[in-house]
């Protein structure tokens, strides 16, 4: 059997772990702003953070959420931990950065820093360095919120070569952004202070929905 | 079982595999040093003739109502469903769309094309070539960096296993930019030669554009073309850096140890990813030799193509199909002399050889790897 263990929801400046909130900034907090105060309300020292691009920051920040108060990366085999993510406007932000370096050529300024980050998957391996996650990757660009994908894939994926997954959505669009991680296991519940759902699409579409 | 069968590629060396296949036989490089629009310097890339892709194209449709692109991609799978006469209609036909940037030429500031340039978004791009085929489903969209044509083709596998769909197009693409061009370079990581994989003196990448498609399918009728099956495949992150593959090439090592390779001996090469940076062809060449697969012959098809991005992975399986067919070697072109320091043995000229399999191997930024294996049936 597979089973959501814990999820976070990040939007309008506001983060719930498990549909509960747990931290807020102002509502007219810019997106930079709030990463930067979520980050320092979650007291952690990850000096990689502050090199990521907003895309990258939000999915880190998402899945630390998610993950608080579990066993899910003492307890599970890494190795076979995969990683499923996706979104609607791959890495669009920053593509915006890299192509505005390059429009001028009396201005040209191009820089490996930024261009890294034009390739939405980077936020797969910070999330991979970050918890030495070495499983199977996949990064799925939909127009909205696909619970059927993502679902769908993370069973076949747990199927053929993964005992466990952190999925979601981590999107970063102009002004809108959003992420929703939830983290699946195969094996049977042993932390009692985590949830204990099952892995489809209509429970997905549910604790999406939720808050 | 699920096969590898009908396909296409558009490089810059023609407009079908077969066109492909003869033109490497042939040592014909699709590299050229060029100038570009967009820079007085002169750069060595695969380009795709442009003339010859609108005098194609608009046999079909109106070059001005779609990106370079679209048009590609619409002739590459329009070629494959002709051949294998797939229904793209069918409740159990899909397409996989593998890409790193898609229509990343919508952002420039000199594009005045009529067309939406909502079309940069990877959806909405795989939108237009639903709606020009007809497909049943929502194309699934891959951007997993360099690996995402091999990890299309490993989840296209997947799919059909699950008995989701019996048929699935995957189609890779992405086009020569001053998007990819600028950001390689800001890198160092170009080479103005032709670039030379696994080579003591390789300096870096050539880039390029290419589409390339493959039917993956559960129909043996269908795998008539190379009566040949994906065995297994897998990826792997190796949690090490984001633009620096591990030392150690533990990413890859966990992939080839993965593919539960039953006779050795029967493998007649590995297609790696080989892009001719100092690192990349030196992480592999380590992988290759954790992975006891030293005695197996390697090449890379990067020093005909560049590095093609979201096509690579399906162009390269295609290419060794095509060798796995004719039980015939490719040579990895630019090699002439180790410089890596895993052992490994690298294929420097065409060669007649028995063999029943390969397996393509693929590595990108994120530390993402993927490898499979292939088999006659």
């Amino acid at each position: 059997m597979n089973n959501i263990i814990s999820y976070a929801h990040i939007k309008n400046n506001s983060v719930s772990i498990n549909g509960t909130p747990v931290f807020s900034s102002e509502k007219n907090a810019t997106l930079p702003e709030f990463l930067s105060e979520a980050y320092k309300s979650m007291e952690i020292s990850y000096p990689k953070f502050h090199k990521m691009d907003l895309q990258c920051k939000l999915g880190f920040l998402c899945t630390e959420f998610a993950l608080q108060n579990t066993a899910f990366i003492s307890e599970n085999d890494l190795t076979k931990t995969a990683i499923v993510i996706s979104n609607s406007a791959s890495s669009l932000q920053t593509d915006k950065l890299h192509q505005h370096s390059i429009d001028d050529k009396t201005n040209y300024f191009p820089s490996p820093a930024v261009f890294v980050y034009t390739l939405p998957n980077i936020s797969i391996g910070e999330l991979a360095i970050r918890h030495k996650v070495t499983g199977e990757n996949a990064f799925f660009v939909s127009k909205k919120f696909d619970a059927h994908l993502l679902v769908n894939y993370t069973e076949l994926v747990l199927h053929d070569n993964a005992s466990s997954a952190i999925c979601g959505w981590v999107e970063v669009d102009d002004t809108a952004y959003e992420a929703f991680i939830f983290l699946v296991e195969t094996k049977n519940n042993t932390n009692k202070n985590t949830i204990f759902k099952p892995l489809n699409q209509l429970v997905v579409t549910q604790i999406y929905n939720q808050t | 079982m699920v096969f590898a069968s009908y396909n296409n590629i558009i490089s810059g060396l023609g407009f079908s595999t077969d066109e492909n296949y003869n033109a490497i036989l042939n040592s014909e490089l699709a590299v050229k040093k060029t100038i570009l629009p967009f820079s007085i310097e002169t750069f060595c890339v695969a380009k795709i003739d442009e003339t010859l892709l609108k005098n194609r194209f608009s046999s079909i449709e109106n070059t001005d109502y779609y990106t370079k692109l679209e048009q590609l991609s619409i002739l590459s799978i329009q070629d494959v469903m002709a051949q294998s006469g797939v229904n793209p209609a069918d409740e159990k036909t899909l397409l996989i769309y593998s890409t790193t940037k898609g229509n990343i030429d919508l952002l420039e500031k000199n594009n005045f094309s009529a067309i939406d340039k909502n079309r940069i978004y990877l959806w909405s791009f795989a939108n237009v070539l639903q709606q020009h085929f007809n497909f049943k489903h929502t194309p699934v969209v891959l951007s997993n960096a360099c690996i995402s044509g091999l990890l299309a083709i490993i989840i296209a596998k997947r799919y059909i296993e699950s008995g989701a769909y019996n048929n699935v197009i995957v189609c890779g693409g992405d086009i020569l930019s001053e998007f990819t061009l600028s950001g390689f370079k800001s890198f160092n990581a170009l080479s103005n030669e032709p670039s030379k994989p696994f080579d003591t003196n390789r300096v870096g990448i050539n880039l390029g554009e290419a589409v390339s498609t493959i039917l993956i399918t559960n129909n043996k009728e269908l795998a008539k073309p190379y009566e040949a099956q994906i065995i297994s495949g897998f990826s792997a992150n190796d949690a090490n850096h984001i633009s620096g593959p591990s030392r150690t090439g533990d990413g890859l090592f966990q992939c080839l140890n993965q593919l539960n390779v039953t006779n050795k001996t029967d493998i007649g090469f590995i297609s790696a990813h080989g892009t001719a940076t100092p690192f990349n062809d030196e992480m592999e060449s380590i992988a290759i030799e954790r992975a006891e697969l030293s005695g197996v012959p390697v090449n890379s098809l990067k020093g005909y193509y560049g590095h093609t991005l979201g096509a690579a992975g399906v162009l390269e399986t295609i290419l060794s199909l095509e060798s796995l067919k004719n039980q015939t070697l490719i040579k990895s072109e630019g090699f002439e002399s180790l410089g890596v320091s895993g052992k490994i043995s690298v294929i420097d000229s065409f060669e007649k050889k028995s063999f029943q399999s390969f397996i393509k191997t693929a590595s990108g930024f994120g530390g993402c790897n993927a490898a499979a294996l292939f088999s006659k049936i």
